[in-house]
Parts: C-alpha cells; sequence; structure tokens
C-alpha cells in the first residue's frame, strides 16, 4: 500500500492535492484506485481548462467502472500527466507520485484550508 | 403443472415444503388480491407439438414468398442462396441457446466468432474496427450520426434525398428530441448526391454527412470525390454500404469514411420478412470509445493461453447508465454467426463471383429493359446489382400483371419519393437469376407496354 | 483461443459453387471505383468451415449443455420445433415489401401474436417493431414524450428506482429527457415517500420493473400508480420479469400505461449468443395512435396493414425481428392460457425453493417470498478473501453457468439468481451443491476460488489487458 504523504490535502471525493506556491497536482488517492480496481483508460482535461471545486474534470475508467474525478479546487490547468495515456495502469501503481493526472495554477490557495488534512481523510476510509 | 415444467407431483409438494408453504397458489401471497388477474386468460388452451406445427405451416402456406418464385425485389434485403453449411451451424444450440457473453471462460465460441466477424466487418469496409452487431442497417446508420453529433458536438446532419425511406425513417425517430436539424441534399442527373448541393449544405454546425452506396436507386457513388465536400467543415462522412458490393467496389474506410454502417442481411441472412436483419457499424481508431454496443478483444489468462473478452464495456448500459454511447444491449448476435459463416463459406473468391456476377446480370438487364420500346432507365449513374427503370405503365398496374405470372417485379417508387412518379420501380438482380430468367422478365415488361 | 478462419485460410482452396449463368456483360461500372487490393476473406473448404464452427460451439457453455441461472436474462429451454418453424420457406423467403395479398400468413401471424400479447397483458394494442427490450423501452420514452406534447406540457424528466437495468436510463436520454433516480426502501421496493416527493408537473413517466430486479412484486403498485397518474404522468413497465407473472397478473390492470415484453425471455425465443431478440411495446387505447411500424388489422378473411395515425415513427428499418414472433407465437399456441399460467407458477416455485435451500449458505439480504428470482450476497465469503466474481467463476467448473453478479447495484456482492421454470428438481439440487461446497472452500481454500476456474477452456481472462491493448481485430498476414 502506498504511503499517504503527510502534506496533501484529501477530499471526500477522494482526490489528492499537493500544493507548491500557487500551483498544485491533482490525483486520486490510493483507496480511491484500490477500489476501481484495474485502470484501463483515463481521460484527461485539455491544457487550459478552467476547473471548478467539486465538479469533475477527469474521468478513470476500470474495466467495469468509469468514476469522475472531481477538482479539489478552482484553477487553471497548466498541465496534464501525457505518461498515462500509453499507461494508465500507473494511477494503480502510484497513486500519490508517477500517477498524478493534472498541474493546475491555483485561483484560491485558501480553498484547501477546506480540505481533509491526511489522518481526517483515513479516518473517513476506516484505515 | 404441465409442458414446459418438469416436475412430478410428489417433487412439487417437497419443493413446496422446502419452501414452507402449503400450495403453489401461495407462492404468489406477495401480489395483493386486488392486482390478480381472475380467471384465466383468454387464449386458447394449449396443442401438442404437432398441432402447433400444423397451426404455423398453415399461416407459412398463405404467404406466395418472393424467394420461392421469380423476384426482382431489393430495396435493402436480397433474395441470397445461403450455402447449406450456414443452416447447418445457425442449428446449433451450443450457440442459439447461449446468452451474451459475460462469463468469457465458457464463451469462446461466441467471443471467437464475434472476433471473426468484427475482422471480417472491418476488411470488408476498409475500417480500423467494427463491432459485434446492431439491430439493422437502418438502426446503425442512426447510430452512426448520433456518434459523429456526441464526437463533433454539433447539430446538423446532411442525408442524401436518394438514402432508403427505411433508414431515413428511423434516423427521423433516432434523432427526434435530442436537438438534430435534418438536411437534404438532392440528387443528380446521373442518380448521385449532388455534389454542388451538399457543398452548400456543410457548414460549421454539420456534425454529419450520410453517403449511401450504392443508394437506393441502386447507383453507385463517387465517394473520392464526395468525401472532401463532405468533410470540408470538419463533419464526419457516414457512410452506408452494401457488403457484397465491397468485393467489387473500392472500401468507404480507403476513401474517407470516418464510420461506415451497412444491412448485413445480405450476406446471406434469409429474408424472413425483413427481420431478423444484421445492423453493421465500423469505425476507424478515433472513434473506438464512442461505439455502441458490444466488442470483443483478444487477451490471455494467467497461464498465458490466448482467449477473447468483451471490452471496453465502460461504453455501455450496463456501466454507464444514463452516459452510455446508446441503449443497446440485446443485438443480433446469432445473425453475426450466420454472416460469419456465410462469408467463410464463400470466402475471397466466392464473394468476387457473386459481386460480379450480380453486377454483370444488372448491367445485361438493364441494357435489355432500356432497349424496349416505351421504357426508360432515368439515371445514366454507375450501377451494382438494381437500378430504377421507368415503366410506361403504373408499377401497381406491372406488380399486379406479374403476380399473375409468378413474378415479382421489383419495388414500386413512387409513393416515396413522388418526384419519380407512379410508373418508376426499383428492379434487382439475384445471382439466383439465369439469363434465361433475365429474359423472360425483360419479355415480361416488353409484353405489359401499352 | 483456436486458430481462426483467418489462420486456417490457404489461398487457393476451391471453396463454395456458385451457379454459372450470368450473362458476359461487362458491369456499368467505372474502373476508378473498383476495388484495389483483396478484401482479405479466408479461402477454406467445407468441411473445413463446418469443423471450425463445430469446434467453436464446443467451447459454448449454453442452455442444452448446462444449468443456466442468469438472474434478469430468463434463460428458459427453447422449444426446438421452434426453430424449425421458423425456417419454413412460406416465412423465411419471403421479402418485407411484398404486396399485402401475397403475405396474409405473415399479417395473419403477426395480429395473432399480437391478440395474444393483448390477452396476456391486458393491453389494447401492441408494436412488434422493436427489436429488443433495450428498444421497447425508446419506443416507450418517446410516445409518452409525444403524449404529453399532445396534452399541453412538454414534460421532460422520467423517474426510475436504483434497483433499474442499466437500459432505462440510457433509453430515457436516447429519446431526449432526462433522468431522475429514485431510492428503495428497506424492503427492497419503491421509496413510497421519495417518489411522492419526486413526481411532479415535470415527471413524463416513472419507470419500474415488476417484479422489480430484486425479484420482488412491488406490492404498493396500486398506490404507485395513482400517485404517477394524479400527477399527470405515465407508468412506464419494464417487462424483462414478466415470466413471474403470465396467466396471473396482467400490467395493464395495475394501472401500467405502456410496457414492453423481452419475447426472447418470456416468450422462450432462443437468446442466440447476444440477440436476436424481440421486445414489443404494448399500450392503453389513449396510446394506441402513437405505436411505430404496421399495425395489422383484420378485416373478414384478409388482413391490411396501415401506420398509426400519431405515430412516433420506426425504429427499424422493417417490421423488426419477425423469426422471434413467428416462434413466440409457437409457444404461446403450445402452452395456451392454461399452460401459460402453470409456467409462471414453475417459474416462481423454482426460485423459492432454490432461495429457500441457499438461505443458510449465503446471505439473502431481501428474504421473504420472491418472485421469478432472488438476489444473494456473497458479502460473507470476504472475510476469507473471497468476491462474488471469485464464486461465478468456481461455479463454471461444475459446469454450471454463474448468476448474474454485482447487480442489482444495490446489492453489496450481488449474486441474481434466476432457474426458470424449465429446470428439474435435480438440476436445481446439484447447484445447491455446488454453492455448498463452493462455500466450504472458501474457508479451507480461498486461492483455489481466486484462481478459479480450472476445468474450462481458458482460465480466468485478464480483461484490463483486453481493454488496454484493444486487439479487437485480426490485422493481415505478413507479407
Amino acid at each position: 500500500m502506498s504511503d499517504y504523504p503527510e502534506t496533501y490535502r484529501y477530499t471526500r471525493n477522494h482526490e489528492w492535492i499537493a500544493a507548491e506556491g500557487d500551483t498544485a497536482r491533482v490525483g486520486i488517492t490510493d483507496y480511491a484506485q484500490g477500489e476501481l480496481g484495474d485502470i484501463i483508460f483515463v481521460e484527461l482535461p485539455a491544457v487550459g481548462a478552467q476547473l471548478k471545486q467539486d465538479e469533475p474534470f477527469a474521468s478513470i475508467e476500470a474495466v467495469k467502472s468509469v468514476e469522475e474525478v472531481f477538482a479539489p479546487a478552482d484553477g487553471e490547468v497548466i498541465a496534464v500527466n501525457e505518461d498515462l495515456d500509453g499507461a494508465p495502469e500507473t494511477v494503480n501503481q502510484s497513486p500519490f507520485s508517477d500517477g498524478w493526472l493534472v498541474e493546475i495554477r491555483l485561483a484560491d490557495a485558501g480553498q484547501l484550508d477546506g480540505l481533509m488534512d491526511r489522518d481526517a481523510y483515513l479516518a473517513m476510509v476506516g484505515e | 403443472m404441465r409442458g414446459h415444467v418438469p416436475h412430478t407431483e410428489d417433487e412439487i409438494r417437497a419443493m413446496l415444503g422446502a419452501v414452507g408453504v402449503g400450495a403453489v397458489a401461495d407462492l404468489f401471497a406477495s401480489v395483493p388480491e386486488a392486482c390478480r388477474l381472475r380467471g384465466e386468460l383468454d387464449l386458447a388452451p394449449g396443442l401438442s407439438e404437432h398441432e402447433v406445427a400444423r397451426t404455423l405451416r398453415a399461416l407459412a402456406d398463405r404467404n406466395a414468398p418472393a424467394g420461392m418464385g421469380l423476384s426482382f425485389l431489393g430495396g435493402g434485403v436480397y433474395d441470397r442462396i445461403t450455402p447449406a453449411v450456414v443452416g447447418a451451424v445457425l442449428c446449433r444450440p451450443e450457440f442459439y441457446s447461449a446468452y451474451t457473453p459475460y462469463q468469457p471462460e465458457v464463451s469462446q465460441g461466441t467471443l471467437q466468432v464475434i472476433f471473426e466477424f468484427q475482422t471480417l466487418m472491418a476488411r470488408l469496409t476498409g475500417m480500423d474496427a467494427a463491432n459485434a452487431s446492431l439491430y439493422d442497417g437502418a438502426s446503425a446508420l442512426a447510430e452512426a450520426l448520433l456518434l459523429a453529433g456526441s464526437a463533433t458536438r454539433r447539430n446538423k446532419l446532411v442525408l442524401p434525398a436518394s438514402l432508403q425511406p427505411a433508414a431515413r425513417r428511423v434516423i427521423e425517430t433516432y434523432t427526434a428530441g435530442q436537438g438534430y436539424e435534418l438536411i437534404t441534399v438532392p440528387w443528380n442527373a446521373r442518380g448521385e448526391v449532388d455534389a454542388a448541393a451538399l457543398a452548400d449544405a456543410v457548414d460549421g454546425d454539420t456534425a454529419a454527412v450520410a453517403v449511401q452506396s450504392p443508394n437506393h436507386f441502386g447507383v453507385v457513388e463517387d465517394l473520392a470525390a464526395l468525401a472532401p465536400v463532405a468533410k470540408a467543415t470538419g463533419a464526419l462522412l457516414c457512410v452506408h454500404g452494401e457488403l457484397t458490393s465491397l468485393a467489387l467496389v473500392e472500401a468507404p474506410g480507403r476513401l474517407g469514411a470516418d464510420v461506415v454502417t451497412a444491412e448485413g442481411q445480405t450476406l446471406g441472412l434469409p429474408m424472413s420478412f425483413g427481420g431478423p436483419l444484421l445492423g453493421v457499424i465500423g469505425v476507424n481508431q478515433a472513434h473506438l470509445r464512442r461505439l455502441p454496443g458490444r466488442l470483443a478483444g483478444a487477451t490471455a489468462d494467467a497461464k498465458g493461453r490466448a482467449g477473447y473478452v468483451l471490452t471496453l464495456q465502460t461504453r455501455e448500459q450496463h456501466i454507464r447508465r444514463e452516459k452510455a454511447t446508446s441503449n443497446i444491449c440485446t443485438n443480433q448476435g446469432l445473425m453475426a454467426l450466420a454472416a460469419t459463416v456465410y462469408l467463410a463459406a464463400l470466402g475471397e473468391a466466392g464473394l468476387a463471383e457473386l459481386a460480379g456476377g450480380l453486377a454483370s446480370r444488372a448491367a445485361y438487364l438493364a441494357d435489355r429493359i432500356a432497349a424496349l420500346p416505351g421504357y426508360r432507365l432515368p439515371f445514366a449513374g454507375d450501377i451494382y446489382q438494381e437500378f430504377v427503370v421507368q415503366a410506361p405503365v403504373p408499377a401497381a398496374d406491372l406488380l399486379a400483371t406479374g403476380r399473375e405470372r409468378g413474378l415479382h417485379a421489383g419495388l414500386p417508387l413512387g409513393d416515396d419519393f413522388p418526384a419519380l412518379g407512379d410508373r418508376s420501380l426499383l428492379v434487382c438482380v439475384s445471382e439466383k437469376h439465369t439469363k434465361a430468367d433475365l429474359d423472360r422478365f425483360a419479355d415480361f415488361l416488353g409484353s405489359v407496354a401499352p | 483461443m483456436s486458430a481462426t478462419l483467418f489462420d486456417k485460410s490457404r489461398p487457393g482452396r476451391p471453396g463454395y459453387r456458385l451457379p454459372a449463368g450470368a450473362p458476359p456483360a461487362a458491369p456499368r461500372l467505372d474502373a476508378a471505383k473498383r476495388r484495389r487490393g483483396p478484401v482479405g476473406l479466408p479461402a477454406l473448404s467445407e468441411l473445413d468451415v463446418m469443423r471450425h464452427f463445430v469446434a467453436l460451439s464446443k467451447l459454448n457453455h449454453s442452455i442444452v449443455s448446462g444449468f443456466y441461472p442468469l438472474g434478469s436474462c430468463t434463460m428458459k429451454y427453447n422449444p426446438v420445433l421452434n426453430e424449425e418453424l421458423a425456417r419454413l420457406p412460406g416465412f423465411a423467403a419471403s421479402h418485407p415489401d411484398q404486396c399485402a395479398q401475397t403475405v396474409q400468413g405473415n399479417l395473419e401471424l403477426m395480429w395473432r401474436l399480437e391478440e395474444a400479447l393483448k390477452a396476456i397483458t391486458g393491453f389494447a394494442a401492441a408494436t412488434l417493431q422493436p427489436a429488443a427490450g433495450a428498444q421497447g423501452e425508446f419506443v416507450g420514452m418517446r410516445i409518452a414524450r409525444r403524449w404529453h406534447e399532445d396534452h399541453g406540457a412538454a414534460r421532460r424528466e422520467v423517474l426510475i428506482p436504483d434497483s433499474a437495468h442499466g437500459t432505462n436510463p440510457a433509453s430515457v436520454v436516447m429519446a431526449g429527457l432526462g433522468v431522475r433516480t429514485v431510492p428503495s426502501d428497506a424492503r427492497g421496493l419503491v421509496d413510497l415517500a421519495a417518489l411522492a416527493a419526486a413526481v411532479g408537473p415535470d415527471t413524463a413517466a416513472v419507470m419500474l420493473t415488476n417484479p422489480n430486479t430484486l425479484g420482488l412484486f412491488e406490492t404498493d403498485i396500486l398506490r404507485i400508480a395513482e400517485l404517477v397518474h394524479g400527477a399527470g404522468a405515465l407508468l412506464y413497465m419494464d417487462g424483462a420479469n414478466m415470466n413471474a407473472l403470465v396467466g396471473r397478473v396482467r400490467p395493464a390492470e395495475l394501472g401500467f400505461d405502456v410496457m414492453h415484453l423481452n419475447l426472447h425471455k418470456t416468450f422462450a425465443t432462443p437468446h442466440g449468443g447476444g440477440g436476436p431478440g424481440s421486445g414489443p411495446v404494448a399500450v392503453t387505447a389513449a396510446l394506441a395512435d402513437y405505436l411505430p411500424g404496421l399495425r395489422v388489422r383484420r378485416d373478414g378473411e384478409r388482413f391490411t396493414a396501415s401506420r398509426a395515425p400519431r405515430s412516433i415513427g420506426d425504429v427499424h428499418g422493417r417490421h423488426g425481428n419477425f423469426a422471434m414472433l413467428v416462434r413466440a407465437l409457437a409457444y404461446i399456441l403450445r402452452y395456451g392460457g392454461d399452460g401459460l399460467a402453470d409456467i409462471s407458477a414453475g417459474a416462481v416455485l423454482n426460485a423459492n425453493y432454490l432461495q429457500a435451500r441457499l438461505r443458510d449458505l449465503v446471505e439473502v439480504p431481501h428474504d421473504g417470498l420472491c418472485m421469478h428470482e432472488f438476489v444473494a450476497s456473497g458479502r460473507p465469503l470476504k472475510k476469507h478473501g473471497v468476491r462474488t466474481l471469485d464464486v461465478a467463476k468456481r461455479l463454471l467448473d461444475f459446469g454450471i453457468h454463474a448468476p448474474t453478479v454485482y447487480f442489482p447495484l444495490i446489492v453489496p456482492e450481488a449474486l441474481m439468481i434466476e432457474p426458470t421454470e424449465t429446470e428439474t428438481k435435480e438440476s436445481l439440487d446439484r447447484f445447491v451443491d455446488a454453492m455448498a461446497q463452493i462455500v466450504r472452500e472458501a474457508e479451507t481454500d480461498p486461492e483455489l476460488l481466486r484462481t478459479a476456474p480450472h476445468t474450462t477452456p481458458v482460465g480466468r481472462l485478464d480483461e484490463a489487458r483486453a481493454a488496454k491493448e484493444l486487439r479487437v481485430v485480426q490485422p493481415p498476414a505478413e507479407g
């Protein structure tokens, strides 16, 4: 099981966000990838897309399910993880680092204060 | 209990005991009294197998089926010779009494057939991939147009006026209420899509241009010339083809088609009063994830043994529900098997011979009819197996006289295409026709001239 | 994986012989339009073809090879006579555009089947055109939409319980309407209060499956109908589970306005490895004018066909899956009014017997009398690291097809079991024995289940790999 980074913030919908200055990377948690099972396809937004907190911006397909990914915060997409195109299983293997989804320029870094820290998230998923 | 239920009286008692109820009627205790049917259904009592067979045979005997006589009826459903091996395979209950292959480990027969069918359809149409089947050609074209709408997020659909009326009706029903606008482009003097009118019809809101080739008048379109016109503004080109003709004419996939659809009945399926038919849809890689319906794919088990599964199921209704690419679930699986066996039996050489023979027969008959006094072929375009005839008498009269002489003279076009008038008839040849049959038909037409 | 048709092909091998006799006329086809290069079809002898497909057929589980308790699919025996009748040349060689006077037998058959379906459902009219259940749902939703437009208001929303088949919401969307989900209550039935709160002036229809996908009869159905009609909406029945009701309950008398039937479930037409099916739609008199397809009328000894005046339009190019209609009528004639009621009793008896015998082996979350099917849960096995999928795969080793799994979505680790009426008690008992052994194995040897099946032509296949590699056609041979 991957370790849940202490510096990340987590959402009820099982996304994580890791901010550095006014940019942040977004992905899904280890718990979320485990529930999905083998991931076969990741549909990401285009660079330049505007994300709105709690609204879906990407979808992740497993063999027999498909889940939407919700934005942890408002922001503009400045990079997407293009490696996932050929290797979507990276999200299973490395959800917190190589399996990141998008990088955004935060519109309001203060929004992160409303998210869960690691312990609160782990308590929510019962681990 | 009788018939379909195999239990003895003792078994029924034992089973009711295990359930903990006294009588069969008690099993329905959860159905409120007010919901129950009082008395029996208003249907005749059950019959023996022999009596059922006699009753149904009597109905079959009340038909004068075109395929048993001399028929020139086509228009989307064709009177083919079916190799006996097709029927022999179709009769195997291992195929017909199986369900959708949701447990692939015990469905490799069905799954491999689907994979082979997909391969055959992709090769014929010149596309990267094809699905496991849709209901019929008409709904396949409708689904193709919806696919184009979702791929382009545009709302105009351009249809040729020479489109098969059955397909047009289904497209109207499938697209109603989803905000689509249908635009029709006319045919030219050759009976082909008018390229100048098509150029005028497409714009930045056009999601798709549909072209049927051969079209409903039997005319083979010039796809190479139409494709750049159709796609000039970014619309998808959806070609509705005829599969046997693709042994002779170039594959639409090599001429710019983004989606190819077809009616698969032409691959040796019985006409069966128009059903079951077989919807075929092929796409290029770019649109694979938008494909409606089931798709088989190759993979392997833990020991490395190769096998097939249904794949990309996340497109489908049982997973994506209201966001699915289509609502289709049950398809025409057994008909896809029939088409696969048919193509396996005919092979490359057989299908080429079939297509060449149909084109020769059509050319011969067209020449003969054109030479008859009072008869005219209104369209000069290339043809494959059928063509339009303008008769000197109403088509209905030709049909009626033909019936008296045991022949089905063709399909009158006046009702669906008023511009062609009530003397127009679509005439179709079959590989069953000998030269003598064609001559007999031409002589018949000559004899009913005024 | 056996070698494919393409692997077995030997270019030059003589194949099927078509009649000679084409006149030596040059095709009227411009050379520029001709196909360049071969298609890539195989060259095989008739024996090659026969062996290929017979070998493939043996890799399939089917109703004739063993028990097939796939929930909501009604995998009952398909009488072989019906196969023979559907192929009679009088039917099979008829063209859909023949004049009515030359296809009187076909029209009479359609008329008689419609009459029988009207008697069975209690409705006033039925169309036989929809090619499958999902297409029937689409027709029903188009009718609902058009009916509201004709009666003052364009209503835009359809309410569907959370236990519904996936086709329901997909069909609603295709008809240009929106979906709203209504929860089930603790009984597994529609939550009446939630439904009352959701139904309103924008509700075009409420879509229910009855019995529902848990195999439970919606006991509040008369009140639900009142509620729905009170709001001016229509009530649609997904008839996938009609095998429980034939001869005992007529949906029109429950207050439904429109329903579809699955001839390939309830009326024993074969599933064909995925189709063709047939999904007739039956409606009340008020909706009859909206039906698609040909409406066949009897006029003395003659049968005529015409289109309904306010038809929503066609959903099939012709008259639907006609050969399936032949089989369904043969089935109805064979069993008759009395026999059909016995059949539903047999279906309900078999399901209840299985449920009673499995109750102590697996969890049955909505226990009590069921109708023609019930839903068990593999949840208790999770503590051994065994999931429902593993149980399903292990069943295959016993020559038994797995039940429907992970559906309905409201039951975790669901196993949806529908034995149908044609199975004997011995067959049901063998299933129980297999399940008992599997439950024991979950404790003693869970790895055996996690790696099942072991005796099938191939082992558990890697579905993730298939979806990532997407090899969906065979590439042309090299060189």
